[in-house]
């Protein structure tokens, strides 16, 4: 059965152009270079410093000194590059990656994020989120549509904003939703659901698209 | 020319107790280890630790946080090493949380000379706390100021004798920043070669900025 991490990937993959550079939060949003449709390449950019990033190394062949923003061992592909921090940021925050895929704690229908903190919970700090938030393109959230049931697409965000007004579209395992200067716009349902059931797990206001359409599978 | 190779003892003499020190690396990618290691050995107290991260447990910066010797820590992110989060919470250390994008633009403003830097990250966000806002242009900036620090300690592939440094790969991150924002820069090389050797082209820290060079055997 194709979980939800795997819908959401999939998806969020037909949203990457032949030639976007891309950075991919940790987790879920580093599912999405498995699904690129076919002809589409991308260029891959990992915070700590490189672009055209590669494969996860296979055990064994690891170079030491290669790692992604995960402190995984990656390779880096033919024409990357690597650079330092500052260099790094220059790219990210001066609009030089075309889209960004994160994570999210909450969204809202301002396109605020909340993605780096659960006070007294969860305090890992915000690393290069705020930046990527701030200085990508194009910022696409890849999130499960609740927590548990618990909707994490809301009115209005009550957990610290990692960047406000941000957000331009995000990916469920239900739903496809644009943030617009009008709110949320539901743009496209998955298969298996109602537009009744996306407004129940939805915190907030969604005007349906005139165009509505069913999640490629 | 004056020797920059000394022993990791001898680099020891400028970390004492109180030290404001800036330790390059990514997830302990790129940190000086026996620079770690001689600083747990040293057993010096109350470090204030500018960095990328607190790295894990038993590596990297992690190998101070775990021995208990940082009073305060400046990083972007501590969420892989869960000692850093307790001593946080049980008030032992004192963590300061800065984005990486300004965190390396407050490092290079050190060691470039700037008043500081005027960003858009972080604006609307708990970052924005005791930091003045500047509007230019009808945008809104928050200005972050400059970091700077008594020692650097860095790592280096490969360093000439005249501590011109080449980084391999994803090692580069915050050591070539760092190289240029404190008083004394020690970099632990992995390999020392004579000066020649490295091609200038290829050189990522001009030498000036290296007070001392470390390591070199492995």
């Amino acid at each position: 059965m194709t979980t939800a991490k795997e819908i959401i990937a999939r998806r969020v993959a037909k949203e990457l152009k032949d030639g976007d550079v891309v950075n991919l939060g940790i987790g879920l949003p580093t599912l999405v270079s498995n699904y690129l449709p076919e002809g589409i390449n991308i260029t891959l950019q990992a915070e700590n410093g490189i672009l055209g990033m590669g494969e996860l190394c296979v055990q064994g062949e690891e170079d030491v000194d290669c790692v992604n923003a995960g402190a995984q061992h990656v390779t880096i592909r033919k024409g990357g590059s690597f650079f330092d921090s500052a260099m790094s940021f220059s790219i990210i925050r001066g609009g030089h990656v075309d889209v960004t895929v994160l994570g999210a704690l909450q969204v809202d229908e301002t396109g605020t994020l909340a993605s780096h903190i659960v006070p007294g919970k969860m305090v890992p700090g915000m690393g290069g989120a705020m930046d990527l938030v701030v200085g990508a393109k194009k910022v696409i959230i890849a999130t499960t549509h609740t927590a548990k049931g618990s909707p994490k697409i809301l009115k209005k965000i009550n957990l610290p904003a990692t960047a406000v007004g941000k957000v331009n579209l995000i990916v469920t395992e239900l739903a496809v939703i644009e943030v617009t200067d009008e709110g949320f716009v539901l743009k496209e349902i998955a298969e298996n659901t109602t537009i009744d059931e996306v407004k129940k797990l939805t915190d907030a206001e969604l005007v349906v698209s005139s165009n509505l359409m069913i999640m490629p599978k | 020319m004056r020797n920059k190779i000394i022993t990791v003892d001898e680099a020891m003499e400028y970390i004492k107790d109180g030290s404001r020190l800036m330790i390059g690396g990514f997830m302990s990618v790129g940190t000086p280890e026996i620079l770690m290691d001689a600083i747990v050995k040293k057993g010096v107290q109350n470090l204030t630790v500018i960095a990328n991260d607190s790295g894990t447990l038993d590596t990297g910066i992690g190998k101070l946080i775990s021995a208990k010797q940082v009073k305060c820590l400046i990083a972007s992110h501590i969420g892989l090493n869960a000692e850093t989060g307790k001593q946080m919470t049980s008030g032992e250390l004192e963590v300061d949380l800065v984005p990486q994008g300004s965190l390396a633009e407050k490092i290079r403003a050190g060691g470039a000379g700037l008043g500081g830097v005027l960003t858009p990250t972080g604006i609307g966000t708990e970052v924005e706390r005791g930091k003045k806002k500047i509007i230019l242009d009808q945008k809104e900036y928050l200005i972050e100021l400059p970091l700077k620090a008594e020692v650097a300690l860095i790592r280096g592939s490969i360093v000439d004798k005249s501590g011109n440094v080449y980084y391999n790969a994803t090692t580069k991150n915050f050591n070539p920043l760092m190289a240029t924002a404190a008083d004394t820069v020690i970099v632990a090389a992995e390999k020392i070669v004579e000066d020649g050797e490295l091609d200038p082209n290829c050189i990522m820290t001009p030498g000036i900025f290296v007070d001392y060079i470390v390591g070199g055997e492995s």
